[in-house]
């Protein structure tokens, strides 16, 4: 049965800093939701369903904050669901909100994702010691540090190209007026000058510690067509492998692949790098861009790199990477997947302000979660879908 | 009698602080003044605690109101055996408590002495404020009854850590509170698996025990007791020898939280002779600096008086000298 046809209405997102303690919890969803309903031109009545994400319950320390979110979320009355996918919940939470329209169950849904990381600590969450194991553990960053490590050597790729995303990324991230991080005047020198954290992984390759929330509202067909200037969903893609098996491929995940293969198949899709216009993709650590446009198929396999390198990947290249700055220059880590899709929402509908891609028609929103296990991507357009 | 699994206490807990935003930040204060507020709905109905935003309209509120320190019973519950950290520590009655000029119940405790029969429904009750207010919902201590109030004051949990104050006041001594701290405890029992008990006791005598999946012949320590690629179960075992290469690792140069080992350290991912899963170890033995991928490694055992049934009995790995590992031996391990 083919799915109905779905469009991004609006989208909003808060001013992310490391410490929103000007709000609370409820406080800082609705700075994002009210700005997604302004630009979706919606009202509360319009409204069918909630679906709401946020990153592990550890990371703030309430059980089923949807619960206690209902009202401040004008849930009350209506469905309202929360979906779990680790770091890749935001673009998780969106995909579920797009297929109750697909399904043509609801014809207008409001999405929202959020984390509040200055109410605990994210690194002491992520490194709770086990019984009966070696206290290594250290942070995300420790773990995807010597995975990265693997890439430099499968990849031969040259030691300064980390410092490129991240000089490349915090610059975009000075153009969005809503990002956390905003240094126009990092270079790739003093990237490559700043501390040595997880080895290969310096201070300014990692992204920051930020609170903050993303909403959408995703409508249906009608919706779309009455909207001035919507983003249509093109191709969705969900896909999840398990953290540890012998023989599993860290560095170029199964499950990424697949889902890629799956999107460019539902979007017809043949050569990502010349049909896609901007990429807003999940990129936490600098090296995880080179990885994903391997993994994505926009490069081969240990050529992705070169298009960093080279340029390509820079807001004037042939495939802008994360205009809006990305994870790297703000990382409310359950919002950080939904900030991708709706930054790749944002391009096609020209609403992207100083980092508007030029004649962006076609992006694509990516967000991966745990030890790289979930992968969540959608690929929206300008023109309704055929 | 059949083998057991073996358990360990894996306790966390954390102070949260929780960034309370304008509405409960007014609330918050008026409750260091000893005053509590409520919030008006759109319906004109007073919420306590205010609610942000309207359960009906869900627009956001901000007229606040004063209500009284003195509520009526809606209905309750008795605790016999109060749990450390609630806030009466002798038996006493979980209540939903309408206060006058309210519209919503407040769920608080109410202190009868420890007595069950001398609380009820309908029951008059008036707020016993802590001795040293801060701006926390704990500065209401607990609720007595308005008739026969207990004789005595009850015993209460230590109140939770005050955030410190925002900002100085500014000629203002009503310094407003933005901050709460909710501490969060958790007490679980861990269990490992069987298999991983055999493990874990097999580490206990010196030696690396893992299983071999009799579908494709891999071997994983710790063993799991079911292929992750096969879906079938595994009970052959392997014993393995304590060495074995690295095959990529990280250098860990920042502290942290609740970390146990003193940085900088190399985290490293240990792939065993005659395994075909690395696990996570610890490589010491060698400047950081000359850590390598491939490189090979032995076990160095603590003690034999200090072993139980942890990797830890392996104080850490260290390098043999033997030439490295062809990148081409361990290329699909990474």
């Amino acid at each position: 049965m083919a799915k109905q046809r779905a469009a991004v209405l609006g989208t909003g997102q808060t001013h992310h800093r490391s410490k929103r303690t000007d709000v609370s919890m409820p406080g800082l969803l609705r700075e994002a939701v009210d700005r997604a309903m302004v630009d979706a031109d919606v009202g509360w009545s319009d409204i069918d369903a909630v679906v709401v994400g946020k990153a592990p319950d550890l990371f703030e320390g309430v059980m089923m904050p949807e619960l206690f979110l209902a009202d401040a979320l004008g849930a009350n009355g209506k469905p309202l669901l929360r979906v779990h996918t680790a770091g890749s919940v935001g673009g998780s939470t969106a995909l579920v909100a797009a297929s109750l329209v697909q399904s043509g169950v609801h014809r207008r849904v409001l999405t929202v994702a959020f984390e509040k990381q200055s109410e605990s600590n994210a690194m002491w969450a992520l490194s709770i010691r086990v019984p009966f194991t070696m206290p290594v553990g250290a942070g995300a960053g420790g773990y995807f540090a010597p995975h990265v490590r693997s890439y430099l050597r499968r990849s031969g790729a040259p030691e300064h190209v980390g410092a490129v995303v991240a000089a490349k990324d915090r610059r975009n991230g000075a153009l969005n007026p809503h990002a956390h991080l905003r240094q126009s005047d990092i270079t790739v020198d003093s990237v490559r000058a700043s501390q040595m954290l997880w080895d290969p992984i310096r201070y300014d390759e990692t992204c920051p510690s930020s609170d903050g929330a993303c909403a959408m509202v995703i409508g249906d067909e009608r919706a779309g067509d009455d909207s001035p200037a919507p983003a249509w969903i093109h191709a969705t893609a969900m896909r999840t492998e398990p953290t540890t098996f012998a023989g599993r491929d860290q560095v170029n995940p199964q499950a990424g692949k697949d889902a890629a293969t799956e999107l460019w198949r539902q979007a017809g899709i043949t050569d990502p790098l010349s049909q896609v216009d901007t990429a807003e993709i999940y990129v936490p650590f600098s090296w995880f861009e080179p990885m994903w446009l391997e993994n994505l198929g926009f490069a081969a396999d240990g050529e992705g790199w070169k298009l960093t390198e080279a340029g390509e990947t820079a807001l004037t290249g042939r495939l802008p990477v994360n205009p809006s700055g990305g994870v790297l220059s703000s990382n409310p880590i359950g919002a950080s997947g939904m900030l991708r899709f709706s930054e790749a929402a944002k391009q096609v509908m020209g609403r992207a302000g100083d980092y508007q891609v030029d004649g962006a028609r076609t992006a694509l929103g990516h967000a991966y979660g745990g030890g790289s296990q979930y992968f969540s991507m959608w690929l929206v357009g300008a023109v309704k879908p055929t | 009698m059949p083998e057991q699994p073996l358990s360990a206490p894996l306790d966390i807990g954390f102070d949260y602080t929780r960034s309370v935003g304008p509405v409960l930040g007014r609330f918050m204060t008026a409750l260091a003044q000893r005053r509590v507020l409520g919030v008006r709905g759109s319906d004109g109905r007073v919420h306590v605690p205010p609610v942000e935003y309207d359960p009906g309209t869900a627009e956001p509120l901000d007229e606040l109101v004063d209500v009284a320190a003195e509520g009526t019973v809606v209905s309750w519950s008795w605790t016999a055996d109060p749990l450390p950290g609630q806030p009466v520590q002798r038996p006493f009655a979980w209540a939903l408590i309408r206060l006058d000029g309210a519209d919503t119940a407040l769920l608080h405790a109410v202190d009868t002495g420890g007595e069950p029969t001398s609380v009820r429904s309908g029951q008059r009750v008036r707020i016993r404020w802590a001795d040293e207010p801060v701006g926390h919902i704990r500065d209401i201590a607990y609720f007595v009854p308005v008739t026969d109030p207990p004789a005595d004051a009850a015993p209460t949990a230590p109140a939770p850590p005050a955030a410190t104050s925002p900002e100085p006041g500014t000629g203002d001594d009503t310094a407003s509170v933005d901050t709460v701290i909710t501490p969060v405890h958790l007490n679980y029992t861990h269990s490992a698996s069987l298999e991983e008990s055999r493990y874990l006791r097999a580490l206990a005598d010196g030696r690396l025990l893992g299983q071999r999946c009799p579908a494709c012949g891999k071997v994983y320590i710790p063993p799991r007791g079911a292929c992750p690629t096969c879906g079938v179960p595994t009970t052959d075992e392997v014993e393995l020898p304590d060495t074995g290469i690295v095959t990529t690792f990280c250098i860990v140069n920042v502290p942290f939280l609740g970390q146990r080992i003193k940085p900088p350290y190399v985290g490293a991912y240990i792939l065993l002779d005659g395994a075909d899963i690395p696990f996570l170890h610890l490589v010491l033995g060698c400047e950081v600096s000359e850590v390598r991928m491939g490189m090979r490694v032995r076990a160095a055992w603590k003690p034999r008086d200090e072993w139980s049934t942890t990797l830890e009995n392996i104080a850490h790995f260290e390098p043999t000298g033997e030439a490295d590992a062809p990148y081409a031996s361990y290329a699909h391990h990474l």
